[in-house]
């Protein structure tokens, strides 16, 4: 395990970058602003797999002729691989969400969560 | 073909769903039978599947050719392979169902939404078939993101609510796709049978906590376990009746369904699951108890119904928290059950004129009269949820009940007791107005004649389902030990 990660300090990144994302989820009341911090926290992880894929020393996953030997001399492609896919599943989720705040926007002319409630109860 | 029967469990609605609106330009109706023949042919192939497993093992499909755990594979065993006959059944229900409502779209969108209703559906099987871990992430988010879109396709106040789901569903997502992330930095692998065996070899430690929760707490949140449910009762009331029918019905149930793979073929019994067992029994108890008294407190049918999904899905999780034979049977059962039974009553609701579903309960008086046969569907598939022999919901509740006095746990025997009780009293003061109140005003020819009697592609489905709800009911014997007792984890 410890050759994983060359420090700490990218999984600290994470963390406050999953922190900050959740907090602006839940605490900012604007909807675009809300989306704004689902994508910091979708980055979150994303840093979080690339940090795993991190060797100390190790070289890309290419096979180089008298190269190393050993698969622990090589970074580990598979994670970024898998965020290659949560991308994608990231900048979907983004569209479809902007697209439910366009049409959000044109019927109630606000993003304002409490003003949007107070519309609805109308 | 019947080698790559796994694969085209899901392959049928995935290809449908990129055919479907290249056929719509040329005509409608063809497309819509697509659609049909898509679901159909899925759920045929999820029969022959599931046949071939229960008379012999497992099947494992490897994609591509690549054996596991390098390469991704799919898995058919009794309990994927149920839990896809249910999903495939009820998708091809739906699209039946779906028809008339689909006549007063254009083309294009009418085309847009039998896509996205297929892309639901084979996300949702994929979810059930896979057999690694971050594929089921893939189609989760497949399923979700289709998911989103037919929900928000039910006017202003529908896309408000899908805005606020979409939040709290990509929360879930991240939070599973990150706790996949520790337990991989722990073994390596994302194969699930193959990070069970690992796993096992692992010592406990907060890594492992860390992953288990973030995982448990991901599904919870994506089946709308209380108190996280908040999206859930606009977005069905609002969307368009085909779309909750399908949504009420099976895509709780599959993050149901991930769940339980995960808590009992995956993770290794340790303190960690013990743990997250525990919470979720808790915040189970509170769900059945906060569902059904909000249930009661509704005036709107599709509102109290949405409520009652809240409460019907804590038993769920009550059974898997008890995780005792009898408790994860009746778990499964009523995953079954429940989900035949709220298709069932979604469907019937759907099939009303649009003025008395928004007219709530009062709008039902006479209703028995008007529409005597989905009447009678919504009211076998009511007697289910509340537990009435010989449907299937006494039966689900029979085991889980019998599991929780197994386990000695007498404060949840009480709680599904108490809550019976209540779902009992909102569903009789429907069901009250339904055959026992008159028509406020008597329906004179005129009127009579303005409403279309409802057309077989809507009364098919709702029937079935609630035919579908007696059958589970009179043969849960055979059903639990041909399918549900070779699908629990060995003890």
């Amino acid at each position: 395990m410890s050759q994983f990660g060359a420090g700490q300090s990218q999984y600290a990144l994470a963390a406050v970058l999953l922190l900050i994302g959740l907090y602006g989820m839940l605490v900012k009341t604007n909807f675009a602003r809300k989306l704004m911090a689902m994508n910091v926290m979708q980055v979150a992880v994303i840093v979080f797999f690339i940090s795993l894929a991190v060797r100390t020393g190790g070289t890309p996953p290419i096979e180089i002729e008298g190269a190393h030997e050993v698969a622990a001399a090589y970074a580990n492609p598979l994670p970024h691989a898998l965020m290659l896919t949560a991308i994608v599943v990231s900048v979907s989720t983004t569209g479809v969400a902007l697209a439910l705040l366009v049409r959000i926007h044109r019927r109630f002319n606000t993003l304002d969560e409490s003003e949007l409630l107070d519309r609805l109860r109308e | 073909m019947s080698e790559h029967l796994p694969i085209l469990i899901v392959l049928c609605p995935l290809v449908g769903a990129l055919v479907v609106p290249l056929v719509a330009r040329v005509s409608l109706r063809a497309s819509r039978a697509l659609t049909v023949v898509a679901t159909l042919s899925s759920l045929a192939c999820a029969l022959a599947a599931l046949r071939m497993v229960l008379d012999g093992d497992d099947w494992h499909y490897h994609l591509g050719g690549w054996a596991p755990p390098w390469g991704i594979e799919y898995v058919v065993d009794p309990l994927g392979g149920g839990m896809a006959v249910v999903v495939a059944l009820l998708a091809a229900l739906v699209a039946i169902y779906a028809g008339p409502h689909l006549r007063v779209y254009t083309a294009l969108r009418g085309a847009a939404f039998d896509s996205l209703f297929l892309l639901l559906t084979s996300g949702l099987l994929g979810i059930t078939l896979t057999g690694d871990l971050f594929n089921l992430y893939v189609f989760l988010e497949i399923s979700s993101l289709a998911a989103y879109a037919l929900l928000a396709s039910g006017g202003e106040r529908a896309v408000v609510a899908t805005f606020r789901y979409l939040l709290v569903g990509t929360i879930a997502a991240t939070f599973y796709l990150l706790g996949l992330g520790y337990l991989y930095a722990l073994t390596g692998t994302l194969n699930m049978a193959d990070l069970a065996i690992r796993l096992a070899t692992v010592p406990p430690g907060s890594a492992m906590t860390v992953g288990v929760v973030l995982i448990v707490v991901g599904l919870a949140v994506k089946m709308a376990v209380f108190p996280l449910h908040g999206w859930m009762p606009d977005a069905y009331t609002y969307a368009p009746p085909p779309v909750t029918m399908f949504i009420a019905a099976v895509m709780s149930k599959v993050s149901a369904y991930a769940l339980i793979r995960v808590l009992f073929f995956v993770l290794p019994a340790g303190d960690a699951v013990d743990t997250a067992r525990a919470v979720l029994s808790w915040v189970a108890v509170a769900g059945v108890l906060a569902g059904s008294i909000l249930a009661l407190a509704q005036t709107d049918v599709r509102r109290m119904l949405a409520y009652s999904s809240i409460g019907q899905m804590g038993y769920v999780v009550l059974g898997l928290s008890i995780g005792n034979a009898a408790a994860l049977t009746g778990a499964l059962l009523h995953v079954v059950g429940h989900a035949v039974a709220k298709g069932c009553l979604f469907g019937a609701i759907g099939s009303m004129p649009r003025q008395t579903v928004q007219a709530e309960i009062a709008g039902f008086a006479g209703a028995a009269r008007r529409a005597p046969l989905t009447m009678a569907a919504f009211t076998v598939a009511a007697l289910s949820l509340v537990g009435m022999p010989p449907t299937a919901g006494f039966f689900s509740k029979w085991y889980l009940l019998s599991g929780a006095l197994d386990a000695d746990v007498w404060v949840f025997a009480a709680v599904l007791m108490v809550s019976s009780l209540l779902s009992a009293v909102y569903f009789f003061r429907v069901l009250e107005q339904v055959y026992f109140t008159e028509s406020p005003s008597p329906p004179d020819p005129g009127q009579a004649s303005g409403m279309p009697p409802l057309s077989w592609r809507v009364v098919v489905p709702v029937l079935t389902l609630g035919a579908a709800v007696l059958l589970i009911g009179l043969f849960n014997g055979a059903l639990v030990t041909s399918v549900i007792q070779p699908a629990l984890p060995e003890f």
